[in-house]
């Protein structure tokens, strides 16, 4: 049953891929912009998350 | 026609467009009201403890703020008939539709977990178990979801927003000093000892407190599943221009409370304040509790909504609250899944609740930036909009609104992170 259960999840996902796997939004230039700044944004902040992460870790 | 003709024509035409209000009022009124939940009564607790009357003309400042980003959701939703999740994984693919939905889902659960803090916090003021405020809040919330209708759900949820009004009258009743809240509601000032690093702090979580990332994907899909029509959106607008007043008024209130009775107490959260108040003045203590019970549930029934919606658009299930538990099993499994998740671990002993709080600042900041920007993006493409799309006074509005909201909501989550950046 759970195996039933995972494969039907991972094939629902799949068919979400494909359904969505063209962005529907023309990419015009401030679109790009903004990505790649909601990227660099999100890189930075996983970063410090870390960071703090491995800080806590190695002060235990 | 006469005085009194002319009267009674008026009268009617005025009692019609009341009567169409109450029937569009509803996402926008409940959104905003619910953005007082549990934490927000928290923040706005310490503050007026901490600062007194002199930031309530911050707050008000605040009201437009929120109005302007949540107004966009109405026109959002109303246009595309899609819920924000479902519109970004349209709009921008499925790398960025993943994102938000699986950080929507952990801000929400940990957001959730924090309601139920609230709720348990506020009834156990009374002596009532943990274990029972979680039941008994789990109970009404499926009573609510399950009668099948949304519209019923919506006007149960209106009666709990008219219960969270109940700071007001216990604002009155501690005789505060009407000239000092004039004066700081009206006149922009700095609290005795200026601009200092708490002060800072402080002001961030109050801006913090007003946009959450739930709220956006909330008011899109309860616009959606409500069935507004591009014809409704001046309603929802004005649905949610009015919620934003209800919610800077509750949030004075609460300043007005602590700062009369509290002033210069480090209050923590808000069941300590009322614990405080239950010394001083019962009637006070037991107001601000129920407030903070109804401020935790609003959050809670939200809150999950929200995350139940977006998975239902993403993942194609019937997700209507118009649809009983037969026809969108899937949509109220997971309803119920999150609720009695979060519930849980409000009841395990030595729950790391305090860190899970500061987890919801930290993991907010990395989903509020992402979903506001799509909004922005989305509410630029005229593909999408139509005449609908910001017109060049939005856009310079709503861009500045959401640039100072990354910006300290950002800081605020890095100082939750790093406490002493500020010191």
């Amino acid at each position: 049953m759970i195996r039933r259960l995972v494969k039907s999840t991972r094939d629902t996902v799949r068919d979400i891929n494909e359904k969505y796997a063209v962005p529907q939004i023309p990419m015009t230039r401030r679109v790009r912009f903004a990505l790649g700044l909601l990227r660099g944004y999100l890189v930075l902040l996983v970063g410090l998350i870390a960071y703090k992460f491995v800080i806590t870790a190695l002060h235990r | 026609m006469n005085i009194f003709s002319k009267l009674y024509y008026r009268y009617k035409k005025a009692w019609k467009v009341i009567r169409l209000y109450l029937i569009i009022a509803g996402p926008g009124i409940i959104v905003m009201v619910a953005d007082n939940d549990a934490g927000g009564i928290t923040t706005y607790t310490a503050t007026g403890a901490k600062f007194g009357f002199h930031l309530i003309w911050f707050l008000i400042l605040l009201g437009p703020v929120a109005y302007y980003v949540q107004e966009m959701t109405v026109r959002l939703g109303a246009v595309t008939k899609r819920g924000h999740a479902e519109a970004i994984f349209h709009a921008f693919g499925s790398f960025w539709g993943w994102f938000s939905l699986l950080d929507l889902v952990l801000t929400d659960w940990l957001t959730m977990i924090t309601e139920f803090i609230g709720m348990t916090a506020a009834l156990s003021i009374f002596g009532v178990p943990r274990i029972v405020t979680v039941l008994i809040s789990c109970t009404v919330m499926a009573i609510m979801v399950l009668q099948g209708r949304f519209w019923t759900w919506e006007k149960v949820a209106l009666v709990f927003c008219g219960l969270n009004l109940i700071y007001i009258p216990a604002a009155f009743m501690v005789n505060p000093p009407v000239d000092a809240i004039l004066h700081g509601s009206f006149v922009p000032q700095l609290p005795p000892g200026g601009f200092t690093n708490e002060l800072f702090f402080f002001l961030m979580a109050n801006i913090g407190t007003t946009i959450a990332p739930w709220m956006i994907f909330f008011q899109q899909s309860a616009v959606v599943d409500k069935g507004m029509q591009e014809k409704d959106m001046a309603w929802g607008k004005v649905d949610t221009a009015f919620g934003a007043v209800l919610t800077v008024v509750v949030a004075a209130g609460c300043i007005v409370l602590t700062a009369t009775l509290l002033s210069g107490q480090d209050i923590n959260d808000a069941a300590t304040a009322a614990a405080h108040f239950m010394g001083i003045n019962k009637y006070v203590g037991t107001f601000l509790a129920i407030g903070l019970f109804d401020a935790g549930f609003l959050g809670a029934i939200c809150i999950s909504l929200a995350s139940s919606w977006a998975f239902g658009e993403v993942f194609g299930w019937a997700h209507s609250l118009n649809n009983n538990l037969r026809e969108a099993p899937w949509f109220y499994a997971y309803y119920f899944f999150t609720l009695l998740l979060a519930g849980t671990v409000v009841m395990i002993p030595g729950a790391p609740l305090v860190l899970i709080t500061l987890f919801v600042q930290v993991i907010a900041v990395t989903l509020l930036p992402a979903a506001l920007v799509f909004l922005i993006l989305l509410l630029n493409d005229e593909k999408t909009m139509g005449k609908y799309k910001n017109t060049r006074f939005q856009n310079i509005a709503n861009v500045s609104i959401v640039a100072m909201i990354i910006v300290v909501s950002t800081l605020y989550g890095i100082s939750a992170l790093f406490p002493n950046m500020l010191q």
